[in-house]
């Protein structure tokens, strides 16, 4: 199964990014190979539809699984019409979230913003 | 000529001053930009109304020729589209309607299509002629409707531009085509940063402007102050009045109903008539 979650830096130790559309990196987490790699986010510096742009570069890596601390509204109907689930990831590093996913510990993600539009919003 | 009324926040008196200047006039066209929460048709309360739709395009794709190339998905940089398994998500609300898509597909398989998202409503009240954007609920950007608003302006005679609120694009797209811009402030520290705000905005646009000092007090007024500091015409001074305030709360014109005031905004507009020639 592919996970993939938003990170600020290129570690798996790192903290998972509060951001979804613009984190600078995705991480892309193999669960049988228990491989990873880092994706660069092209959706950072995107004017509008940053989390649109994001969940279709994670539909084009094919992954089946998001653990994000939340999602806009937009990005959310992109990785539905995939078939992407979301799951809410918790404080703690990016391994410490992979590790209660494979435990089977993380909710879904159900609270949807309405996205922020470039207006921000809290950490 | 063309006179757009604008202000760095709400409830300065944008309105007051606009409905005032457009029935000081012989004969003139009100304009209410602020499409989100237009207002000035309380006060002129317009009559042989026709409310007319105002509608953007947007793409729609026809699946049997699309191919799943994506040369749309990547050339739009609002990221309205989005394919999903050759399936399209279309995001009308980031959509910006350049109809880009439309042109870049190699298979034609895109058209634009019309969606309605707000009215433009006209009308008369004595000796004004009144044009009313309103945007529909819940519609991310009002541009396109201030656009038909200002299509539908006519280039003779006196129009006042009654704009929304602040700076932002909204604003911009108001007093593009105005002669000369009233600024409207408050006698507040607050109302001295938003007067700043659209003063810095008329800097850029290169706009003649002047500033209307609203709901002034015996007291010191920092806008006042603000305005000899920059050296910027103050072109009149309205007095915190209650009675003014009470004119205002039943919906009644003060132009209308004073001498007084009649007299004042008479010699406002004569005095930016006067300043648009220099």
């Amino acid at each position: 199964m592919k996970l993939i979650l938003p990170v600020e830096k290129k570690s798996l130790d790192t903290a998972v990014c509060p951001s979804f559309g613009r984190t600078p990196f995705f991480a892309l987490y193999d669960t049988e190979s228990e491989e990873h790699k880092f994706i660069d986010n092209s959706a950072i510096a995107s004017q509008g539809g940053a989390g649109i742009k994001a969940a279709q570069m994670l539909v084009d890596s094919h992954a089946d699984a998001v653990i994000t601390y939340r999602c806009g509204q937009n990005a959310a109907d992109v990785l539905n019409a995939a078939d992407i689930k979301m799951y809410k990831a918790q404080d703690g590093s990016v391994n410490e979230n992979i590790e209660k996913f494979k435990a089977g510990k993380l909710p879904l993600l159900t609270q949807i913003h309405a996205g922020f539009h470039n207006h921000g919003g809290e950490k | 000529m063309k006179i757009a009324v604008l202000s760095g926040k709400g409830g300065t008196g944008k309105t007051f001053v606009s409905v005032n200047l457009a029935c000081a006039a012989d004969k003139s066209v009100y304009v209410d930009c602020d499409v989100e929460e237009p207002n000035g048709y309380l006060f002129l309360k317009p009559e042989n109304t026709k409310k007319l739709p105002v509608a953007v395009s947007v793409p729609e794709v026809d699946m049997s020729k699309c191919t799943g190339c994506r040369k749309c998905v990547e050339f739009c940089r609002y990221n309205a589209l989005a394919l999903i398994k050759k399936k399209f998500l279309i995001f009308y609300e980031v959509c910006h309607s350049c109809g880009g898509c439309s042109v870049i597909c190699p298979e034609k398989a895109i058209s634009e299509k019309d969606r309605e998202i707000g009215t433009i409503e006209n009308g008369t009240s004595e000796n004004v002629t009144i044009l009313t954007g309103c945007l529909n609920t819940g519609e991310v950007s009002g541009v396109p409707i201030i656009k038909g608003l200002m299509e539908k302006m006519p280039n003779q005679g006196t129009t006042v531009i009654d704009c929304p609120p602040g700076s932002a694009c909204i604003v911009m797209e108001s007093i593009r085509k105005a002669d000369f811009c009233i600024l409207v402030a408050e006698p507040t520290l607050f109302g001295v940063h938003n007067l700043e705000m659209v003063y810095n905005l008329v800097k850029l646009f290169k706009k003649p402007f002047g500033v209307v000092l609203n709901k002034c007090l015996p007291e010191e007024n920092p806008a006042e102050k603000f305005c000899i500091d920059k050296k910027i015409n103050i072109l009149a001074k309205v007095p915190f009045n209650q009675d003014l305030g009470k004119l205002n709360s039943k919906g009644l014109i003060a132009v209308r109903e004073t001498k007084q005031y009649k007299e004042l905004f008479q010699k406002l507009l004569k005095d930016v008539e006067k300043e648009a020639e220099q």
